[in-house]
């Protein structure tokens, strides 16, 4: 997929041959890799490996597999959303961002696949008798999923390929396959969702585990859930990886040009991932309430028995997400022109994040010593535990998603004046707007307090639905009372301190060491089974490893994976030095 | 104003500390403090360096001390002070203590897919309260469990059902408030149901350091008791169990 080559159908058929054969033979290398091993070694119901052990050697493979699946579903809906911003702002600068993005793929397709051959040699071969049961309930949805693999990658040559040719009057027909890419990846995205959600909330089974129903195998009590969620996380991640690799270009940028362009690049990449961030918190709330309706004994030790200490972990993560994210804006205001009138905010709106980060990782179950438990009469504090609960986190985490809002649209109008006469009456109306929404958030938030639980959670989407409604009435009245405005001068792309670039970076990991501990807890709740409640795991593997342990396999995955995204981004730019 | 930057970064940064150790009743545990201090030094600092200049003020008064401009006196006490500070955090870190070690102990113990009720198998999941079936009955039920809890559970759990009878301070921890939002609201019936039958002896290992000195209920009272005594306390609390809207998919 060099970007060298000229640009025709011949090479676009060319290169989708090539994607093929590549993938083809990885297959077949792995089915009779995985063959020849089961043949020579004796049969069991699980095979050891030596080192690693079974269970490590198939989280972490299926781990950097799986996020190398989010770079390359993430990275093409990155690259399709600026390539309609392009579109529809008729700005050339939009399409070559999203073009440069679409050249990381080639890389990361191969990595992707050469994992997913890995581990599903590993799979046959540790683990045979679940992967036969498993492939054997899930056959149809397996060549579903192999045809999509060609069908993905021929897309994504052809959408690679065509770039210069589907230019001017057939820019539609490049959007077409930018379309087609997506949903392609997203099918694919939604088939592997099956096998992972089955394991963890069955369905479709008779006792004996034989199947009754595909369909309802298929949709199972998570499977949405996860598919929404990994959707919008896959676009977060898209986004923070453009911008990870914006910010390593802004600082090995020789020139003042380079450093504006790759400036720019990072915040294009940050406010996708940051606008995809939004909404996950809600679509992750989805996902546990449906864990702990399908399980109260999966939903226990999720939020209330022993991962749950992994929680605070994700609280500190995700509130230091918000503060980077709202760091990164206030930066970037130093080079806009006429921004330091909105400096007044950052004090209130720091206040309130740090607030919201407190609420936000107040353990419900404190650690403390024996004496500190006598003096509070156990382990929850009378005062402090109120925030320890669902409730006082949904209102904090509302505020900081509605404060980090606010930062947005201040950095978005920070170099321009309204030229329409009804500007003052609109910033009222978004004044209000804001209000109204943190004060239902608030005001649902308490009385949260004072109802049953299953009334209790409804008041979370009545919290959620007022911050989504405050955002679109927002930039509803944004848009057209900035039409025209006056610009104090030209934002000075380039000229933001190098921190601010520091602050991308720690999206970028902050976002991949969540997946793998998400993924770990997501997964870890099935205890000792195999499919939930089933099948059990009979493995040496089937206790639950220490968190210290589980967060150093995960961390050790985080790292590793950086390490292959940086031969990425190392021969992407290299290509970039070449000359043409 | 800007000048003072660093000073009243760590004017706030101390009355923050100052109010978390002396408004906040019981005291806030040394885990917690950490945490929020951590969060409260986070947000200071990404304030700060949120803006140029603003940054720059804050490093001033640093750089005068470490590149010798600053008056003698005070680089003595910063460069004192550094090591000395130091010093205290290991000697608080390394002093003996006779103190119990930290207890990570879990919100609720996990509950287990199925149960022994005198000896029978009960499939926790799906399980509901029997005695809500016929709601004619729902009060006389009550009653009767109001009745079982003052004569088995009022000694620990108290009379306003708040984890405070006249045995609570006995035991650590102290035995469930029924009124807080977080304990038996949370949860379904079926959880509490295996909690009582089960009593402390029945937790899980996973939950384990959980200290609970619950007697075995099912070794004294009848499964019909244990609902009624559930039917009480959620009714005398003011709290009803969590429910789900619909059935989960079999």
């Amino acid at each position: 997929m060099s970007n060298t080559l000229a640009p025709s159908a011949v090479q676009a058929l060319k290169g989708a041959y090539k994607g093929v054969f590549k993938i083809s033979v990885m297959l077949v290398a792995a089915y009779l890799a995985a063959q020849w091993l089961s043949s020579i070694l004796p049969a069991a119901d699980y095979r050891s490996l030596p080192l690693l052990g079974n269970r490590t050697a198939v989280w972490i493979i299926a781990e950097l597999h799986l996020m190398f699946a989010a770079f390359v579903l993430g990275v093409p809906i990155f690259a399709f959303i600026t390539e309609i911003i392009g579109v529809a702002t008729k700005e050339k600068r939009y399409d070559d961002l999203a073009r440069e993005f679409t050249k990381l793929l080639a890389m990361a397709y191969t990595l992707t696949a050469v994992l997913g051959c890995l581990l599903l040699v590993l799979f046959i071969v540790l683990y045979p008798k679940f992967t036969s049961y498993l492939s054997k309930l899930f056959k149809p949805t397996w060549l579903l999923y192999i045809v999509l693999i060609f069908g993905e990658v021929v897309i994504a040559y052809l959408y690679w390929y065509t770039w210069d040719v589907l230019q001017g009057a057939k820019k539609y027909w490049h959007l077409f396959i930018g379309v087609m890419v997506n949903l392609f990846g997203t099918a694919l995205l939604f088939v592997a969702d099956i096998w992972v959600t089955f394991m963890m909330s069955p369905a479709g089974i008779d006792d004996a585990g034989n199947l009754t129903s595909l369909w309802a195998a298929i949709n199972n009590h998570t499977w949405m859930p996860i598919n929404i969620h990994r959707l919008l996380a896959n676009v977060a991640f898209g986004g923070a990886i453009a911008a990870a690799y914006a910010a390593v270009r802004f600082l090995n940028a020789k020139t003042e040009e380079e450093r504006a362009r790759f400036d720019w690049m990072g915040y294009v990449g940050s406010f996708i991932a940051i606008a995809a961030f939004i909404p996950l918190p809600f679509a992750g709330y989805w996902l546990g309430r449906e864990i702990y309706q399908f399980s109260e004994q999966m939903g226990v030790s999720m939020m209330g028995g022993g991962f749950s200490w992994l929680w605070i972990l994700q609280a500190m993560l995700i509130g230091s997400l918000f503060l980077a994210s709202n760091f990164y804006l206030w930066l970037g205001m130093g080079r806009i022109p006429g921004a330091e009138r909105y400096a007044k905010f950052q004090v209130p709106m720091m206040i309130l994040l740090t607030i919201g980060f407190i609420v936000w990782a107040t353990p419900r179950s404190i650690m403390a010593t024996s004496a500190e438990m006598a003096a509070m009469g156990g382990s929850h504090h009378p005062f402090l535990g109120l925030f320890g609960v669902m409730a006082a986190k949904h209102t904090a985490v509302n505020l900081m998603i509605l404060t980090t809002f606010f930062s947005f649209m201040l950095y978005r109008r920070g170099n321009r004046i309204p030229a329409v006469p009804w500007a003052a009456t609109a910033k009222v109306v978004q004044a209000l707007v804001i209000a109204a929404a943190a004060a239902v958030v608030l005001g649902y938030g308490v009385y949260s307090y004072y109802v049953p639980s299953n009334i209790r959670i409804k008041f979370s989407i009545y919290q959620v639905a007022a911050v989504l409604t405050a955002m679109a009435v927002f930039v509803a009245v944004d848009i057209p009372m900035l039409k025209g405005a006056k610009e104090f001068g030209a934002i000075r792309w380039g000229q933001i301190p190098a921190r601010a670039q520091y602050a991308l970076f720690f999206l970028a990991i902050s976002f991949t060491w969540l997946m793998g501990l998400m993924g770990y807890i997501r997964s870890g709740i099935r205890q000792h089974w195999h499919v939930y409640g089933r099948v059990a795991d009979e493995s040496v593997n089937a206790y639950t490893m220490t968190h210290g342990h589980a967060t150093l396999i995960v961390s050790g995955i985080t790292i590793v994976f950086f390490l292959l995204v940086s031969v990425v981004f190392y021969l992407a730019a290299r290509q970039d030095r070449e000359p043409a | 104003m800007q000048r003072w930057t660093f000073h009243i970064a760590l004017c706030l940064w101390l009355a923050i500390l100052a109010g978390f150790k002396l408004l906040i009743r019981p005291p806030m545990p040394a885990s917690v403090l950490t945490i929020y201090m951590v969060l409260v030094t986070l947000g200071i600092m990404i304030f700060v360096a949120a803006n140029e200049a603003r940054f720059q003020a804050f490093l001033a008064p640093l750089k005068a001390v470490f590149e010798g401009r600053a008056p003698k006196l005070v680089q003595a006490l910063v460069l004192a002070g550094i090591p000395l500070l130091a010093a205290w955090g290991t000697w608080l870190r390394t002093a003996p203590s006779y103190d119990a070690p930290f207890e990570a102990r879990v919100v609720h113990p996990q509950p287990p897919l199925a149960m022994q009720l005198s000896g029978k198998k009960l499939n926790l999941a799906g399980l509901q309260n029997p005695l809500r079936a016929n709601a004619a009955d729902l009060d006389k039920h009550t009653v009767e469990g109001k009745r079982i809890y003052y004569q088995n559970c009022f000694y620990c759990h108290g009379d306003a059902l708040a984890g405070d009878g006249h045995f609570a301070n006995a035991f650590t921890p102290i035995p469930a408030n029924f009124r807080d939002v977080g304990t038996i609201s949370m949860l379904q019936e079926s959880f509490v149901f295996w909690r009582v039958a089960t009593g402390g002896p029945g937790l899980p290992k996973g939950a384990a350091p959980w200290l609970s000195a619950m007697p075995v209920w099912q070794n004294f009272l009848s499964e019909d008791e244990i609902w009624k005594a559930i039917l009480y306390i959620y009714a005398g609390s003011g709290s009803t169990p969590r429910t789900w809207e619909e059935a989960p998919k079999k």
